[in-house]
């Protein structure tokens, strides 16, 4: 069962608050394709990913990087049952998309290196330690269906 | 994992324009790796692990010293660390794990004090120079 106290609630939700989805979900999908790029291969038909600037120019990156981030607002909502949250899609990317669980732990340290950028020194410590719990838990929930 | 031209050209770049901020960026990355995964305290059971804590300082000092010289090295990570990698082997031990965890605080550092030097180039390129380091550090363990 996790706990969140008070102070981690609000760490989340007040960081989120001032998050562009589609920004950061496109950052962070186009960065997962470019620091880490045998993950392209989910991608195939998504055109051109021959370089980091036909990565971040991708429409079909920016697309799904933002209905990736979409999804992660879900988790953020409810954050007391993160199990229930992604239990379909974590069937989904068991038996139809075939994703490694590692992949979702690389995209969750990509996450946090674009807040941080992002939020510079307002992301503190503090802010880290909740936010890398938090992705920790979303990978975690996301491969929970696995078998 | 081998670093092409262009990577070694941009961890040089990055470290470059770190340059003395290096120090700094050490100790921080410490503190925020045992802020965000309090098992890689067990390792420093010996220190004052509170803020501001000089022993935290002055480690990160000697943590950001050896990127800073493998940056310098990078034609031979494996030369220019072999006296840490050693003494990783034979006294610290340090589980391989944790090699990663203090890379990503790392990272996170140069993304929060220098957000427009960490461009996904750079990003991926330091990512893989942090990776060889630690690589390097624990290639004696065994």
């Amino acid at each position: 069962m996790v706990h969140w106290t008070a102070e981690e609630k609000q760490l989340i939700t007040g960081l989120w608050g001032r998050v562009s989805v589609e920004e950061c979900g496109a950052e962070a999908l186009a960065r997962l394709l470019i620091v880490y790029p045998w993950t392209q291969r989910f991608f195939d038909n998504f055109g051109n990913l021959s370089s980091p600037t036909a990565i971040l120019g991708n429409p079909k990156v920016r697309a799904h990087g933002k209905k990736v981030l979409t999804s992660f607002g879900e988790a953020i909502k409810n954050l007391d049952n993160l199990k229930g949250t992604y239990s379909k899609l974590s069937e989904l990317h068991c038996d139809k998309l075939h994703v490694d669980p590692e992949n979702f732990r690389l995209l969750g340290d990509i996450l946090i290196i674009v807040l941080a950028a992002h939020f510079t020194k307002d992301f503190t410590p503090a802010c880290q330690a909740v936010w890398q719990k938090l992705v920790g838990l979303v990978a975690h929930a996301l491969a929970r269906k696995y078998h | 994992m081998v670093l092409s031209a262009g990577d070694k050209a941009n961890v040089k770049a990055a470290f470059g324009k770190i340059g003395g901020q290096a120090e700094e960026y050490g100790a921080e990355a410490l503190e925020r790796m045992f802020a965000t995964y309090p098992q890689t305290k067990t390792y420093f059971p010996h220190f004052d692990l509170g803020k501001g804590s000089a022993q935290v300082k002055g480690h990160g000092k000697k943590v950001a010293a050896a990127l800073v010289e493998a940056a310098n090295h990078i034609d031979d990570i494996a030369g220019a660390l072999s006296k840490l990698s050693d003494l990783h082997a034979q006294k610290l031990r340090v589980d391989p794990v944790n090699f990663k965890l203090l890379g990503q605080c790392f990272l996170v550092v140069v993304a929060c004090h220098n957000p427009s030097l960490l461009t996904p180039e750079v990003h991926a390129s330091l990512d893989k120079f942090l990776c060889a380091v630690g690589t390097v550090l624990t290639a004696k363990y065994r």
